[in-house]
């Protein structure tokens, strides 16, 4: 278990980056996880401040679905350890987690979907209808209460998935290319819909995501993980000014250089995933005409 | 979601007078079938001590209503069958839900399951008039035996078919076990277990009949049977026309069950 502990207090020894500013949110140090022998993540150390946007960028297969597993308490590091700085006494979970893809269950209903967090862990009714009558107002969906999944597009499951997130009300926010399967209209408006929702409370987020665009539009730093194993390649401030105008933003000098900067270092790993998997493709080829 | 239906007013309005085709002629065949059937047997086509005229069954039927006989047979099968699915359909529901959650209890159950389901249930019957003598027991059980196996198979693969994202939103959203029991595993496997119930109350009625046969003084098996022994051929059908009644209400109270308790299945 020591992958996943949650410390109340500052831990002993170790490099302490700024000790005169707060305690950081997340406290990641040389995490590793392995799939039997393959190395899915590397030594890995961050830190993650309260309240950061924290992006995480890389090629796919690179491991970060499994660094965000693990945050999540979904999946065990093989070696370090993660911290999470929460509340003495507080009542707030954790971390709640919106997955990629469809994630909602079939058979509740948007209302019920949004209060899933809240109930499992025995929320005062009142509150259930207060937060989740909040949030579903805040994604737009308080017309849409009643209705079931299947009757839902895309776009808008996705928006329950982040309003369920949301009104159980965590310490941290972990996203999972909550965006990816959404055409690029929805994208766009999910993405402006997630930052004023995140506005109201600064709540420290992690966010994965295979879009270079996406990650400056929303982040305050972003990780860029090299090919598998996935590694800290390097860590990006982003240093736009909030409340950020997506539309606006594409106007800014900033952010192109931005991009051009973080694509430069993401491509050498994108084009190192696809040689490894190239490899693997030939060598699996070569495994068989042996056989 | 996948299909989609093009609905234009020509091709509704061919749709529509197809179905109403094949109401009619769903309607119109047991009809014609029954006025063949009586015309058969009243030109002696047909051997009348084997196939006695619809007309005559009819009769029958109406003098067995009258003295109350038909209904009171009806209603001990349909209790037995009750409860028999009750006590066969619960604890199979909980041991295959158990079975789907946790890899150790179905290591435990699944050989002994797999071991005992293709024993033909009928042939249970001597050892259930043994344990439960010739009283209401044995005719439960047998109910509840043939109930039990698709109902805990269903119920296991429903769980195991559930999409492993749900199980992760409920590990991360802290449902405990019972929580994860209420609103995922049950929810979740739960088209896939009233198909289970289905086929299960359709083997019980099979079972029921069997069961009925031998060593009972009442159910609408036994007045087949007893129909045999007294040669009145007419009795025989009267049961067996309301068995079939029986079965097909059933699938449309069930059908209908199936719509209310699962919503959010589209259709």
């Amino acid at each position: 278990m020591s992958a996943s502990v949650s410390t109340l207090s500052a831990p002993l020894g170790g490099p302490e980056p700024e000790p005169h500013k707060a305690r950081p949110a997340i406290r990641i140090r040389d995490l590793q996880k392995s799939f039997g022998k393959l190395a899915a993540i590397e030594r890995i150390s961050i830190d993650i401040r309260p309240g950061e946007f924290f992006m995480i960028v890389g090629p796919s297969g690179c491991g970060k679905t499994t660094l965000l597993r693990i945050l999540a308490g979904l999946e065990r590091a093989t070696s370090g350890s993660i911290e999470i700085d929460t509340q003495a006494g507080s009542e707030q979970p954790e971390n709640s987690m919106v997955f990629q893809g469809d994630s909602i269950f079939p058979w509740m209903t948007v209302w019920n979907n949004a209060a899933y967090g809240l109930r499992m862990r025995n929320a005062p009714a009142a509150v259930v209808k207060e937060r989740v009558g909040h949030y579903l107002e805040r994604t737009g969906l308080t017309r849409f209460a009643d209705y079931y999944p299947h009757q839902l597009s895309g776009g808008m499951k996705q928006r329950v998935s982040i309003a369920r997130a949301f009104a159980n009300d965590p310490e941290i926010l972990l996203m999972d290319e909550p965006f990816s399967a959404l055409d690029a209209q929805n994208k766009l408006l999910l993405q402006e819909e997630l930052l004023r929702i995140w506005d109201e409370q600064k709540k420290t987020v992690v966010f994965i995501t295979h879009s270079v665009d996406e990650a400056v539009y929303l982040g305050d730093r972003i990780m860029v993980m090299t090919a598998q194993p996935g590694r800290v390649k390097s860590l990006v401030p982003v240093p736009l000014p909030r409340p950020r105008n997506i539309i606006e933003l594409q106007k800014a000098p900033e952010f192109g250089e931005l991009i051009a900067h973080i694509w430069s270092g993401l491509r050498e790993e994108v084009q190192r995933a696809r040689e490894q998997e190239n490899d693997e493709a030939q060598q699996e080829k070569r495994d068989k005409s042996q056989q | 979601m996948s299909t989609q239906t093009i609905v234009g007013s020509p091709e509704q309005s061919f749709a529509l007078s197809m179905r109403a085709r094949e109401r009619i002629l769903g309607i119109a065949s047991p009809i014609v079938l029954l006025a063949v059937w009586e015309g058969a047997a009243r030109i002696g086509l047909i051997d009348t001590r084997f196939f006695p005229a619809p007309s005559s069954i009819f009769a029958v039927l109406i003098d067995m209503l009258r003295s109350g006989e038909l209904i009171s047979n009806t209603l001990v099968s349909l209790r037995r069958l009750a409860l028999g699915t009750l006590i066969g359909g619960l604890p199979a529901l909980v041991l295959g839900i158990a079975m789907g959650l946790n890899r150790w209890v179905r290591a435990i159950f699944d050989p002994l399951v797999a071991a005992t389901y293709p024993i033909p249930k009928s042939a249970i019957l001597p050892l259930a008039l043994l344990i439960f003598g010739l009283g209401e027991g044995s005719k439960i059980f047998m109910v509840a035996i043939g109930v039990f196996f698709p109902v805990a198979i269903n119920a296991t693969t429903g769980v195991l078919e559930i999409n492993r994202i749900y199980l992760d939103v409920g590990r991360n959203y802290k449902a405990n076990r019972w929580k994860t029991f209420w609103t995922i595993a049950l929810p979740g496997a739960l088209p896939v277990i009233m198909t289970g119930f289905k086929l299960g109350i359709g083997i019980g009625l099979i079972l029921i009949a069997i069961a009925e046969m031998i060593g009972a003084k009442s159910g609408l098996g036994y007045m087949i049977w007893t129909a045999w022994e007294t040669f009145s051929v007419e009795q025989m059908y009267v049961g067996l026309f309301m068995i079939a009644i029986i079965g097909f209400v059933i699938t449309v109270l069930l059908n209908e069950l199936e719509r209310l308790i699962i919503p959010w299945k589209r259709g």
